[in-house]
């Protein structure tokens, strides 16, 4: 009788041990990572916000700041060129899949062009510095925030493009190449904030 | 046959003879969850004996009145360096120190999600620790001003302008606290990834043990609480070194926004702080009173509450700014609002005393200070929730007192109760229990003597980080009362450091399951070996060793 009984839960216990799902850590993690990471930005969003029209002296966003709409362009849709590699690698045509990451790396670079030249014109022509009034100190330490993201996403879409190149087999990495593509999603989406905070606000509303 | 889903015996393992050089390596590479969880707990415990010598210090100058024992600039120091070692060098590393060592082995998993993040999380939180402390030495600077940070551990601006704090105290400061939060952060993502996605088969969330609930709740506070505080030290550093005006009123900046940056970090940290004492106490109470924990879901859902609540309340912090009346009722409100869960909690943790079948054991004791201490905090916390209350009592050492009710009276309890329940788990020894009792009494009289007296220092108006004080104002009985009291603590803590060296090596051996418990960390060897279970456990209910023990009588049939 014990010895049925036993029986009956052991077979139970494998039952449930095969029928036992949970979430990937790696998406858990990643998802709680930017949790984090959009908790930091926010905190200089605010700083931003806060400080529109504090500056005791000029120069002011209305002076000298541009939309740079190509630039923004080029980013948002490297959130798209990303999404195509990606599929392309789950389809199996790494032909494809170095292309399409090519062009989103392009883009991101371009990006990062944009906002070096636009920081260029900025200090070299305008004079505004992060010293200069709190308009600086704002907008250098929110741009660049974002901009050192685009770098770190930037690395390693270079390191997945090189090795690849070099013969990686990166098809067994998807899970991974789908996390750094989250996180280019989420860079490029707080550049959506950031466009709308800095330039936009600033530019249309005040 | 025996045991199919929960194997209880197990082969003792053989320890080989390792030289030092091999014993450091092991320590020093290891990706081990205990292995890290213990180093945590053990720099903590470090680093709380150097901050304890600073508290002591601070109280031997403060016996007396007119008193010259240090100079007012060492004692600025002295404060500062007491208050961030114990939040950031005490508190975190207890947090990420319990929950790495107990939250795998009690969902039945072999490791964290990601071991090599969690390494990296203790040494960057021990770089911290350097980097603060390194400001001794190299906090002068160039211009040779100061040594270690005088600003105070919520550093206000602007004290810390570089025309204010020269020298490089201050970024010690700002660097030391911002390396040890991003191993917090990393620890947190991993505890989180750790409770999600490693547990045993049948290990549903309802059937989560309450410490682990409670530590997924507090990791998800690090994780929205810390950056904010990041953020503060980054502009902070901007403005000192690049001449931003984050802080800097003269160019139109605001020292308020210092304040809500760093209270949005600093209030939840206090609740992040005081959860490890939350979670062992849902643990050490049921199996000391002999009862399952009275009304679980609404435990979970009290901490939920909190994890939630304690986000909108940072502005009572700042009720002496001058802020709108709107804040102030807001803040006040909400601030009262965060002490219902909490008061759930209390009365949850009695009921489940109520009627139950008391172990007079150590663990227990110190579960009995935290609550009578805890709900003492709780009350004085509600009355300087009240704004009108708080513009009166405000930096004053009634806050002092309130404060340290809760993180010495709660925090430190529960801490100590969790040392003596999972001490035999992780050495395999039991600790003294006549020791045990000594360390508790001497420490529960001593903490009470200091601190009681404390309020009514503050209620005389008496304020907090002033360095000495005149004769005649009603303060001198009151502050040599409270230094005394720090004799019994440091003899409690002596005996405790005495009863863990002591029993480590020559304690009675304690078996795999001493207090008769319930949970999956005392259904494997003492101490657990490295992969945790040889066979992962299979569970059905809430108390999954209850029903191994129990066949007759399973908590499943019931759940």
């Amino acid at each position: 009788m014990a010895q049925a009984q036993e029986h009956a839960l052991t077979a139970d216990a494998l039952q449930m041990e095969r029928e036992w799902t949970l979430p990937d850590r790696g998406t858990v993690g990643v998802i709680f990572l930017i949790i984090t990471e959009t908790v930091l930005f926010s905190m200089f969003v605010a700083a931003y916000l806060i400080y529109i029209g504090k500056s005791l002296t000029g120069p002011y966003p209305k002076d000298v700041l541009e939309l740079p709409i190509f630039a923004s362009i080029c980013l948002l849709s490297s959130s798209g060129t990303i999404v195509f590699a990606e599929h392309a690698l789950k389809k199996g045509e790494l032909g494809k899949f170095k292309i399409w990451w090519l062009v989103t790396i392009l883009l991101g670079l371009y990006f990062l062009y944009a906002t070096g030249s636009e920081w260029y014109k900025l200090i070299y022509e305008d004079h505004l510095t992060i010293s200069t009034n709190l308009f600086g100190s704002t907008f250098y330490s929110l741009v660049g925030l974002h901009a050192s993201h685009v770098i770190v996403g930037m690395t390693f879409l270079l390191v997945v493009f090189f090795t690849t190149l070099r013969g990686f087999p990166i098809q067994t990495q998807e899970r991974r190449v789908k996390f750094l593509s989250w996180y280019w999603h989420f860079v490029d989406w707080v550049w959506v904030i950031v466009f709308t905070v800095v330039y936009l606000l600033p530019l249309k509303v005040f | 046959m025996a045991t199919i889903d929960y194997p209880l015996e197990h082969p003792k393992a053989v320890t080989p003879e390792f030289s030092f050089s091999e014993t450091l390596y092991k320590w020093v590479a290891t990706v081990d969850h205990k292995r890290l969880g213990l180093m945590y707990v053990v720099s903590a415990l470090f680093f709380l004996v150097v901050a304890g010598i600073m508290a002591s210090v601070i109280r031997l100058q403060l016996a007396v009145p007119l008193n010259h024992l240090v100079d007012p600039d060492t004692f600025n120091r002295l404060f500062t360096m007491h208050g961030t070692t114990m939040v950031f060098l005490v508190g975190m590393p207890m947090v990420a120190g319990f929950s790495n060592y107990l939250v795998p082995l009690m969902i039945g998993a072999r490791d964290m999600a990601f071991p090599r993040l969690n390494a990296f999380g203790f040494w960057i939180f021990l770089l911290g620790g350097f980097l603060l402390y390194f400001s001794y030495i190299g906090g002068g600077g160039l211009s040779g001003a100061g040594s270690a940070p005088d600003v105070g551990w919520f550093a206000y601006a602007p004290l810390t302008a570089k025309a204010f704090s020269r020298g490089a105290a201050t970024d010690y400061w700002a660097l030391g606290v911002l390396v040890s939060g991003v191993g917090s952060i990393a620890s947190a993502i991993n505890v989180i990834a750790t409770a999600f996605c490693m547990r045993c088969p049948g290990m549903t969330l309802s059937r989560m043990p309450m410490f682990v609930w409670v530590m997924v709740v507090d990791s998800w506070l690090i994780l929205v609480a810390l950056p904010p505080l990041s953020a503060a030290q980054i502009m902070l550093e901007l403005d000192r070194h690049l001449g931003a005006n984050f802080f800097d009123t003269q160019a139109g900046g605001s020292a308020v926004l210092w304040q809500h940056l760093f209270w949005i970090f600093g209030h939840p940290e206090v609740y992040i702080l005081i959860f490890p004492a939350f979670a062992i106490l849902s643990e050490v109470i049921p199996i000391f009173s002999r009862k399952p924990l009275f009304g679980r879901p609404a435990m979970v859902g009290a901490v939920v509450a909190i994890g939630f609540i304690s986000l909108g309340v940072w502005a009572h912090h700042m009720f002496a700014i001058g802020m709108t009346s709107w804040s102030n009722t807001f803040f006040a409100a909400s601030s009262m609002l965060v002490g219902v869960p909490t008061g759930i909690k209390i009365f949850n943790w009695t009921a489940t005393m109520y009627g139950g079948k008391l172990r007079m054991s150590t663990p227990l004791l110190f579960c009995i200070g935290f609550l009578l201490q805890f709900l003492v905090a709780g009350l004085t916390g509600i009355m300087l929730a009240v704004a009108p209350f708080d513009w009166q009592l405000h930096d004053s050492y009634f806050v002092v007192a309130h404060f340290h009710f809760t993180l010495v009276g709660g925090l430190v309890f529960g801490l100590f109760a969790g040392m003596y329940y999972w001490f035999p788990k992780v050495s395999g020894k039991m600790l003294d229990e006549r020791l045990g009792k000594w360390h508790f009494w001497l420490f529960t009289i001593g903490f009470n003597i200091t601190f009681v007296t404390l309020h009514f220092a503050g209620l005389l108006g008496m304020p907090r980080r002033i360095y000495t004080y005149y004769p005649g104002r009603g303060w001198e009985l009151i502050n040599l009362i409270a230094t005394i009291g720090v004799i019994p603590q440091a003899a409690g803590l002596l005996c405790f450091v005495w009863n863990v060296v002591q029993s480590a090596r020559k304690g009675v051996p304690a078996g795999d399951d001493p207090w008769d418990a319930w949970t999956l960390e005392w259904a494997t060897s003492s101490p657990p070996p490295e992969y945790n279970f040889e066979k992962l456990p299979v569970v059905r209910s809430s108390r999954p060793l209850w029903d191994l023990k129990h066949p007759q009588d399973p908590d499943w049939k019931f759940e």
